[in-house]
């Protein structure tokens, strides 16, 4: 059975040893203790385990450990930087756009990948992109806001 | 477990209906210790109690009443104020994303007169909390809430007393704020942390201590944040499914191939043939565990099991089935019938007559984290973490299924990822247990969502039949409301009208059910305000109109004003394809009125909803940050409910128990919500995490109805996503 030994997650080459065969999210969790992405269906229909995968999210439940090779992976856990919030969870905290905050690490991932390609989205343009994220609680008013507000915040601190 | 009991049976026996088993639980909480042990074993300071209200009659009344040296036997929460200043407040209730850890660490703050971050929570931990039936019914804020604000008010005084004392003071003169005793006549001043040392001081309250106004909260009454938001937002929190222990094992069962099946035949022999995994047959129970998930999984693959199923009904003919298999307990029926007047004979003369059948599907609860459990037994000593509404409710299951005494039970509710009543329940606890104890090592058990799809319970179906009757001025003369199956919550109507007949039709259930967020209320809710849509339209009024001129409740007419002028019900403008809808009511101490415009296009099918706008009057409000994401939150489920969800099934088996096949809201299904919150300080504090559910499924039915003239009445509305043809 195929082994795999490296994983490069959140700028760390991570040695470890399991099964190609083993879900990413499995592997992050279970091995690397990154609890913070999340199992909701295994079926890639409500995206709370997303991660970035150089860049772009992935629904981590549905990707083979094998498959990653030395592709960037960022959980999370990765986001934040000497103590500061990346600007996007910072923004869920302000609005409170969390109930439960099961699928918080999702969406703050896949609210992350979109600013990262579209630093001005349009309310429909958040909408669409974020529409694979299940939020049970219903959150999803306050996480739309909490995307806007970051989006005004990164683009204040760039200019 | 007992080797012939069938985890089926095990399920079976776990059903719950609040409604029921709330009136019968009982407080057992009994500290095996006299005071003073009690104190030194949690480091001395002070300590307040709450005695439950039912063991009163059992106590010496009055504050401090220290005649008796043992611990009073039933308690329903407690504060401890421990010799470094830290506050830690101790209830049996859990955090499941509705923010109770923040709104009752805010009413303990705004008591105490202590910063708020001075609060630390102990919740749902069956040997550090006292008992609790379980988080459900939106007790938490009632009941949970005014007790911890009394505890609060008695450690104040508490503490008022000890510096009186220490100073040879007049109490009345001293003031408690900012967790600090002052005497600002002698300009002298003691932390509370300072008067807490050296005490060993236990005392109980009764129920009846006063409490500070609403029109006087200083921190209570805020928006606050969640609290810990810092920890969800960096992936640190720890749900029930993250926890984890050295050496565990992850557990898997192996499920029958329909309810209620028997094991027939049963190889074990490849799973066992794989490293590290262990596998586990104990009656119908089938279940594996392995050093990973993907050896877990094959090994449960690899089990070789043959099922003996029985015949089962089938979604195709639930609502036959319902009627037809209603259960005639003549106690029961009389305990949900309710009547007054001569109903047939105002049936018969009324001006105008609306007669009408609605149907509420079986629907899921679908929390994002599946049911969980981390288990481990320790010399006899069985440990579980796991996702609950009720830890307390499980520690008996697993005393049960373990035949363990009570203190060799331990069960730990961490924060976790939503339940919405679907979690009263501890199979997965039990399962986790069996697999731990075959082990001899921790097992976690996490259950994949079709598990969760198909071993859980659902909301029940429900079949309701209403006749109704108003005069020719638009009064109500005449109501007969027939619910089976899905409950008796909210039946009642909260019109005025002479002749009456309600009804609850209790049914021997197709499926395993249970409580969901706000109970039957959302479907009588759903048949009630369609039908009084009807009746407007029958008696051509306007439907806000019709309600005001049959409606005296003050706080409903309220929410139904509020929410009339936020919306501009008034100057609405009929676009085509648009419509307007309205629907209120009252529940669980809330009153609610929602307004809802729908967008419909009559050539596709499709339904958006455009516009929701609900006002929400539960008392004084603890958090309104708090109540305006639970509302909102209320409102996007229940478009599930209204518009797409629906269980299918046939023969035992769950035909759609995947997100692919059971259409939730998302971002795009979301409207434009505008939440109006009417906030009565001069009213107590009422729960909020249900009753918003109940007002989205009429007023949208109705808005459809304005929009196109098509009266759906069913739940869901839409068949595969669009508006049928003909209703």
């Amino acid at each position: 059975m195929a082994r795999v030994t490296h994983l490069n997650v959140n700028g760390v080459e991570r040695t470890l040893d399991v099964d190609a065969e083993a879900t990413l999210l499995s592997v992050l969790r279970d091995q690397l203790d990154l609890t913070g992405t999340k199992y909701g269906c295994g079926e890639g229909q409500c995206a709370a385990c997303t991660v970035l995968i150089d860049g772009y999210p992935r629904h981590s439940c549905r990707t083979r450990v094998g498959d990653v090779g030395q592709r960037k992976i960022t959980t999370i856990e990765g986001l934040e930087k000497n103590g500061e919030l990346h600007p996007v969870q910072q923004a869920f905290i302000d609005v409170d756009a969390m109930q439960c905050a099961y699928c918080t690490s999702g969406m703050i991932l896949g609210a992350v990948s979109l600013l990262d390609h579209n630093a001005s989205p349009s309310h429909a343009e958040i909408v669409e992109y974020m529409n694979p994220h299940l939020c049970r609680c219903g959150t999803y008013q306050r996480i739309t806001e909490a995307i806007s507000l970051a989006s005004k915040r990164i683009k204040e601190k760039a200019s | 477990m007992s080797g012939e009991k069938a985890s089926g049976e095990l399920l079976q026996d776990t059903i719950v209906e609040v409604e029921r088993y709330e009136a019968r639980a009982l407080p057992l909480h009994h500290f095996a210790m006299d005071r003073r042990s009690f104190m030194k074993s949690i480091g001395g300071g002070i300590a307040i109690l709450i005695v439950a209200k039912d063991a009163l009659a059992f106590q010496e009344s009055g504050r401090g009443g220290f005649r008796r040296e043992e611990m009073p036997r039933a308690i329903d929460a407690w504060l401890h104020i421990a010799p470094d200043g830290s506050i830690t407040v101790f209830t049996g209730k859990v955090e499941i994303g509705q923010n109770i850890r923040t709104s009752l660490a805010q009413t303990v703050a705004d008591e105490l007169h202590v910063a708020l971050d001075a609060i630390e929570m102990v919740m749902g931990d069956t040997q550090l909390t006292p008992f609790d039936m379980g988080t459900f019914g939106s007790r938490t804020t009632p009941q949970m809430g005014t007790q911890l604000r009394r505890v609060s008010y008695a450690a104040r005084e508490v503490l008022v007393g000890l510096a009186a004392k220490r100073w040879n003071a007049d109490s009345k003169m001293l003031v408690a704020e900012n967790g600090k005793v002052t005497d600002p006549a002698g300009g002298r001043s003691l932390s509370y942390g300072e008067l807490a040392q050296g005490q060993l001081l236990a005392q109980d309250i009764p129920a009846e201590d006063p409490v500070t106004s609403a029109s006087e909260w200083k921190i209570a009454g805020r928006p606050i944040h969640k609290i810990g938001a810092r920890d969800f937002v960096t992936g640190k929190h720890k749900y029930p499914s993250d926890m984890k222990l050295p050496g565990m094992l992850y557990g898997k069962i192996v499920r029958p191939s329909a309810f209620g099946a028997t094991l027939e035949s049963l190889d074990l022999s490849g799973a066992k043939a794989m490293a590290g995994v262990v596998a586990v047959r104990d009656g119908d129970f089938v279940g594996v565990a392995a050093p990973d998930e993907l050896t877990a999984e094959r090994a449960a693959a690899a089990v070789k099991a043959q099922w003996k199923t029985t015949p089962q009904s089938s979604s195709k003919v639930l609502f036959e089935y319902l009627k037809q298999n209603a259960e005639s307990d003549p106690q029961e029926e009389n305990r949900f019938r309710q009547s007054k007047g001569s109903i047939n004979e105002a049936l018969s003369s009324a001006a105008h007559r609306v007669d009408a059948t609605y149907t509420v599907a079986y629907i899921a609860h679908c929390p994002l984290e599946p049911r969980a459990a981390l288990a481990e037994w320790n010399d006899g000593k069985l440990t579980v973490w796991t996702g609950t509404q009720r830890p307390f409710g499980v520690r008996q299951e697993l005393m049960d299924a373990f035949h363990l005494p009570e203190d060799k039970v331990r069960v730990m509710m961490p924060d976790m990822g939503a339940a919405y009543g679907g979690k009263h329940s501890g199979e997965c606890a039990v399962e986790a247990a069996r697999l731990a104890q075959a082990a001899k090592r921790p097992v976690r058990l996490l259950w994949t969502r079709e598990e969760e799809f198909t071993w859980a319970y659902f909301r029940p179906a429900g079949l309701i039949e209403v006749k109704a009757g108003a005069n020719a001025d638009g009064m109500l003369t005449a109501w007969e409301f027939h619910n089976y199956n899905s409950g008796p919550s909210a039946i009642a109507t909260m019109y005025e009208v002479p002749n009456q007949l309600t009804e609850f039709h209790p049914v021997k259930a197709p499926l395993r059910q249970g409580s969901y967020r706000s109970l039957a209320a959302a479907a009588n809710h759903f048949a009630r305000e369609s039908h009084m849509d009807d009746l407007a339209h029958a008696c051509g009024m306007d439907p806000l109109e019709f309600r005001m001129k049959n409606l005296q409740h003050a706080r409903l007419r309220a929410v139904y004003q509020a929410a009339a002028e936020q919306f501009d019900w008034k100057g609405r403008k009929k676009q085509p394809g648009h419509g307007f809808g309205i629907a209120g009511g009252i529940e669980k101490g809330g009153h609610i009125a929602t307004f809802a415009e729908v967008a419909v296009d009559r050539a596709s099918g499709e339904v958006k909803i455009v516009r929701v706008v609900q006002a929400f009057d539960c008392g004084a409000i603890v958090n309104p940050d708090g109540l305006e994401n639970s509302i909102a939150g209320a409102i996007t489920m229940g478009i599930g409910g209204a518009l797409y969800e629906a269980i299918e099934f046939d023969n035992g088996r769950i035909l759609n128990p995947h997100f692919a096949q059971y259409r939730l809201p998302r971002f795009k299904d979301e409207p434009e919500i505008k939440v109006v919150l009417v906030n009565r300080k001069d009213e107590p504090s009422f729960g909020a995490g249900e009753t918003p559910i109940v007002g989205i499924a009429p007023a949208v039915a109705n808005a459809i109805f304005d929009a196109v003239g098509m009266r759906i009445r069913s739940m869901p509305m839409l068949k595969k996503g669009v508006l049928p043809s003909e209703a």
